[in-house]
């Protein structure tokens, strides 16, 4: 249980040209990571599987499915299913809610962000890609507050630099990555 | 973000006010809501906010109203509501009485989807469908069975994905941007207010519909109110929960058979 217990937690967040990073991404990370990473992607309802079933593929790190009050574990990959928000209780569990959508968005990357920066605090270290909408840059700013870290996909290298350039206007990131070198920042954690 | 000291204190502060027991909801969500509300309302400390709770019912409902998120949908997850149209309602069929209780039902979309369904299987006329929420205010839409006609484009797509074949614009009459639905499928509800959290099993039934109402709760609550659905269900009757929801690690789970992969669980002991 005790090296199961979340210390440490990655964020991916993005939307438009998003999943292209993605599965360049995704190939390269170690198995046996010492932290979970939640996924949140803008997708349209329904195509649920499709997107998991994508990523799975794409990475031999295990991908686990998110049900409400699912538990996190060290070394997997969750992604924010469809048509609902995602939360975190500070025990690592996962909890859905489907209220109104916010920044038009169900699952919205500001909600997901923000709450794991009340939940996990300074170990949070979220990862900001391509889109083309703001979302997602106020949740950056709340981890930010509450002394997590902050890494933004270059908007020069961004498919859609609209989110990532948002974000970059709110906060300080830590760092500015290309896309080639975002796996390698998550395998250094 | 409200600090948990202080949703504490507001939990505590609201049970001895009005009796209503919020301590089982999931913190996330909770905390997420409230933040919300202050926000939303424009509350620049917490004392203040606790007190306008605290001194007026009138702001106290709003602050139930909106802890307790009733967005709701017809035909919400279509492929959900195929498989009851093909699998489950045939079963039921077979009964000389059919009731169904729907609990969290919001402003009603579900039951009335669920009207529909039950008339175009030929059961109406033997069916009840009880309708209950925390809340009193979305009852009193539920019995109305008025909705906004924007939203019946997409309801009406629901609805032919959930199997069905009729002109859904039928089923009711379109006045001053409103869709008000034929009485004959309010006169075969019954509206309550019920709460999962402090009432008992009022009745028994063949299917129980709780969909995305569990995910406010904490695991310990929703155990409680499995087992609440568990005491209300006939032998061999179905329940029926959210896509993402589940009886999984509950105390009820040994009891029940899950439906393929689908959020239906028959009791079979
Ligand atoms: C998101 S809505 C779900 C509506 C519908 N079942 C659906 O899936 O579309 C959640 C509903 O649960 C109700 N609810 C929350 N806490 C409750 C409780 N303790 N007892 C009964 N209903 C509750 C809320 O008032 C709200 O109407």
């Amino acid at each position: 249980m005790e090296e199961n217990q979340v210390k440490k937690l990655v964020l991916i967040g993005g939307s438009a040209g998003s999943l292209e990073v993605l599965m360049h991404v995704l190939p390269e990370l170690s198995t046996g990571l010492a932290f979970p990473i939640v996924i949140v992607l803008h997708r349209k309802h329904s195509d649920d599987l499709t997107l998991e079933e994508l990523i799975a593929m794409k990475t031999l790190v295990p991908v686990k499915e998110v049900e409400d009050k699912t538990v996190m574990t060290n070394g997997a990959i969750y992604i924010v299913p469809s048509d609902y928000h995602l939360l975190f209780e500070k025990d690592g569990t996962l909890a859905l809610d489907a209220s109104e959508k916010v920044n038009y968005s169900r699952p919205s990357i500001d909600v997901v962000f923000e709450s794991a920066a009340d939940a996990f605090g300074p170990s949070v270290i979220a990862i900001l890609l391509s889109g083309s909408n703001a979302d997602g840059a106020f949740g950056c700013s709340r981890i930010k507050e509450n002394g997590g870290t902050i890494i933004i996909q270059d908007p020069k290298s961004a498919g859609m630099s609209y989110m990532p350039s948002s974000a970059i206007q709110m906060v300080e990131p830590d760092m500015v990555v290309d896309m080639d070198e975002i796996a390698s920042v998550i395998n250094r954690i | 973000m409200t600090d948990e000291r202080e949703l504490d204190l507001l939990i505590n502060e609201v049970y001895e006010y009005y009796g209503y027991d919020f301590s089982g909801y999931s913190q996330a969500s909770f905390g997420r809501r409230i933040s919300r509300l202050m926000e939303v309302d424009g509350f620049k400390s917490f004392a203040d906010f606790l007190s306008k709770v605290r001194s007026e019912p009138e702001y106290f409902k709003r602050m139930v109203e909106e802890i307790t998120v009733n967005v709701t949908e017809m035909f919400r997850d279509p492929a959900f509501y195929r498989v009851l149209r093909t699998t489950i309602l045939p079963e039921l069929a077979t009964k000389p009485f059919i009731r169904i209780w729907h609990a969290g039902c919001s402003t009603g979309e579900e039951v009335y989807s669920m009207a529909i369904m039950l008339e175009e299987a030929n059961l109406m006329h033997k069916a009840l469908l009880y309708a209950t929420d925390i809340n009193p205010q979305v009852l009193e839409t539920a019995k109305k069975g008025i909705f906004p006609l924007r939203m019946m484009k997409e309801y009406s797509e629901n609805y032919v994905h959930s199997g069905g074949k009729n002109d859904f614009s039928g089923y009711y009459t379109a006045n001053y941007g409103f869709a008000k639905f034929n009485e004959r499928f309010t006169e075969k509800m019954v509206f309550a207010q019920h709460n999962l959290v402090s009432d008992r099993s009022f009745n028994e039934f063949d299917l129980i519909l709780c969909r995305n109402v569990l995910i406010y709760f904490d695991k310990q609550l929703q155990d409680h109110a499995l087992s609440l659905f568990d005491e209300s269900l006939a032998n061999l009757g179905y329940l029926a929960l959210g896509t993402k929801e589940s009886i999984k690690f509950s105390s009820i789970q040994k009891k029940y058979q899950q439906h393929d992969r689908d959020k239906i669980w028959k009791k079979i002991k």
